[in-house]
């Protein structure tokens, strides 16, 4: 099939050509129309009128229930002087990075392993992608568990005294430690794909010619290997990091918030405050400001991503 | 390594001609394990056996969960990680009443699958009608008016969309499909349009020649033609709906609609102490989907992998 297909591109090359000079030219078709609309009106009840609700409750003190008063930007202005919320944002950015790094260095490096000349290649993929399939939720609830008995079991049995002899996830100093494991445990398997999708479209012949200049292992990976999946690198990381920040059920599973409120991410405040707390209004101004800050980073990383993907190659 | 380890493979592979590096799904893969056997010698043992060590770190915890599952409460001392003197499967029936486990995996089915159908027959679509209409200002905007959802965090629709959904009666598993449905839209419609623009026009056009409606031209000839894309965005919708927390936590109000990620959530915050019946709760909550990829898994990794590149 691919091969009638781009016999007919190449033959047909001219005319569609032609077509893309009249813009606007043909009719549209109705049926066009017909296939977007449905999707449209319901992305837009179901996400555009909740998002500018939000902002409008933003504004306003509404517990989430009856009566509200309007209170232009108190609550943003509360926001930048509440130390939970403070400690909740530096918490969630401290984890996202961490993580992120973590997970895209971890990732590429097995992916490059698994690209390699490897017995039982196929299996071996298998098992780095199960993490994937498993809810992080459930895996949390083991590993908090491993965490919590079997490590310190495990160190006070090999004679070890102090931090790893009781729980890790008990210690606010540690507990992101915790965290960041398990997302990690969780999260390289999809990038391991994404990493392996791309190493796939690095043609063999480039590490052909740069071992005969007497490129080794590691000048290879620097200078072809890296430029030429430098865009799935950026996808990656800035993937990674949106869906770090708004880091939920890993921390609902392996400490809650606690101890206090050292593991509390902003996800977390905002869904306790928002739902449990009476905090609606307040929240949803949190909410607006995480927003902001999500699209600043997703911005920023892929200006510095994506000027570093053009210069080396 | 050798220089002339990396030449002789390479060089085999480029007489793949065109498909090799631009289409590495099913093809390569196949010539792969070929490969494999014709030079034995030249495998790479050391990596190999490195990337098995480092895979213990995920065999053991899900080692540990079966053996821990398998318990009775007064084996549980220690690090755990010994394997049970005494099996115990009432663990297993314990859990299974205790979670409802019928009526939640049904839940969870009825979800992921509905999701899994609908998205795919409606998501494909709207990007189609996209892709082809770019050059109009309408879709256009449509385009990026769904795809700067991306940058939109749930948090900030959770609150409001929760009361819509109740307000509407949607609080239920129906809702949770139309949501998953929807806020899939931003990822699926970006990687549809990119994978749509790569077929020829030239296809349609000719259908339509022999007096093909749009309609006729969609289900024909471009849906089978998505097969690859569909097959990524629907494991990746699958994994979303049957694993996702935080959407059943906030949506869900009835307990009888409960998914298994959230009734664990209700569980273990009620029977936190009752570790082996815990345990064989997650194993059951695990095992559906681990069973269907250990039968499905090299189709589950090339269908990702060959969505990533597009």
């Amino acid at each position: 099939m691919a091969t009638t297909t781009s016999t007919a591109a190449r033959r047909a090359a001219p005319s569609r050509r032609s077509t893309a000079r009249r813009p606007g030219g043909e009719r549209l078709q109705p049926a066009f129309l017909w296939m977007v609309l449905p999707a449209f009106v319901l992305f837009f009840v179901f996400h555009t009128v909740p998002v500018l609700q939000g902002i409008f409750y933003s504004f306003t003190d509404s517990p989430g229930y009856g009566e509200w008063n309007w209170v232009g930007l108190s609550n943003y202005v509360a926001l930048l002087s509440d130390a939970r919320i403070g400690s909740a944002y530096l918490f969630t950015l401290q984890f996202a990075f961490v993580t992120t790094i973590l997970v895209n260095a971890l990732a590429l490096g097995l992916a490059v392993g698994l690209n390699g000349k490897i017995k039982f290649k196929n299996t071996l993929r298998g098992v780095y992608f199960i993490p994937n399939i498993l809810a992080i939720l459930v895996v949390g609830y083991v590993f908090n568990y491993l965490f919590s008995s079997s490590i310190p079991a495990i160190a006070r049995a090999l004679g070890a005294e102090g931090r790893l002899s009781t729980s890790i996830l008990a210690d606010p100093q540690l507990a992101w430690i915790g965290i960041v494991i398990l997302a990690v445990w969780q999260a390289t398997a999809f990038n391991i794909i994404i990493y392996l999708a791309g190493l796939q479209t690095v043609p063999g012949e480039l590490y052909e010619a740069a071992s005969l200049d007497g490129a080794g292992r590691w000048r290879q990976f620097r200078s072809i290997t890296f430029p030429l999946i430098a865009g799935f690198f950026t996808i990656n990381m800035v993937l990674s990091l949106k869906s770090f920040l708004q880091v939920f059920d890993h921390i609902v599973a392996m400490t809650n918030g606690g101890p206090g409120t050292a593991t509390e991410s902003v996800g977390l405040v905002i869904y306790r405050g928002g739902f449990q707390g009476g905090e609606y209004g307040y929240q949803i101004a949190n909410a607006v400001i995480f927003m902001i800050v999500i699209i600043v980073f997703a911005i920023v990383q892929l200006r510095v991503l994506q000027r570093n993907e053009v210069s080396p190659s | 390594m050798s220089a002339t380890s990396i030449t002789v493979p390479t060089s085999r592979q480029g007489g793949l001609g065109p498909d090799g590096p631009d289409l590495p799904g099913r093809p390569s893969r196949r010539r792969r394990p070929r490969d494999e056997s014709d030079e034995g010698g030249r495998i790479n043992w050391w990596l190999t056996v490195l990337l098995m060590v480092l895979a213990l770190t995920i065999v053991v915890p899900l080692y540990f969960t079966v053996v821990t599952a398998l318990k009775t409460p007064d084996q549980l001392g220690g690090s755990g990680f010994g394997l049970p003197t005494e099996v115990r499967l009432q663990n297993f029936a314990d859990a299974w009443t205790l979670t409802n486990f019928p009526r939640t995996a049904l839940n969870s089915a009825l979800i992921t699958v509905g999701a899994v159908v609908l998205t795919l027959l409606t998501n494909s679509m709207v990007a189609y009608a996209i892709a082809r209409n770019m050059h109009r200002r309408l879709f256009k905007v449509l385009f990026y008016y769904f795809v700067s959802a991306l940058f939109v965090p749930f948090p900030i629709l959770m609150l409001p969309v929760a009361k819509q959904t109740a307000a509407l009666g949607l609080d239920n598993q129906l809702g949770l499909v139309l949501l998953y449905v929807v806020y899939g839209l931003s990822f699926n419609v970006f990687i549809f349009v990119a994978y749509i623009h790569s077929i020829p026009r030239e296809l349609e056009e000719a259908a339509v020649v022999d007096g093909a409606s749009t309609w006729t031209v969609f289900w024909r000839i471009i849906f089978p033609l998505l097969a690859p894309m569909n097959a990524t965005v629907g494991i990746l919708t699958c994994l979303w709906a049957w694993n996702d927390f935080l959407l059943p936590l906030v949506i869900v109000s009835d307990p009888a609609g409960a998914t298994l990620p959230l009734v664990q959530y209700v569980f273990q915050s009620q029977f936190s102490a009752n570790y082996t019946v815990a345990f064989a709760s997650y194993l059951m909550a695990m095992a559906p989907l681990l069973l269907v990829y250990v039968f499905a898994q090299r189709w589950v990794i090339s269908g990702v992998t060959r969505g990533a590149i597009k």
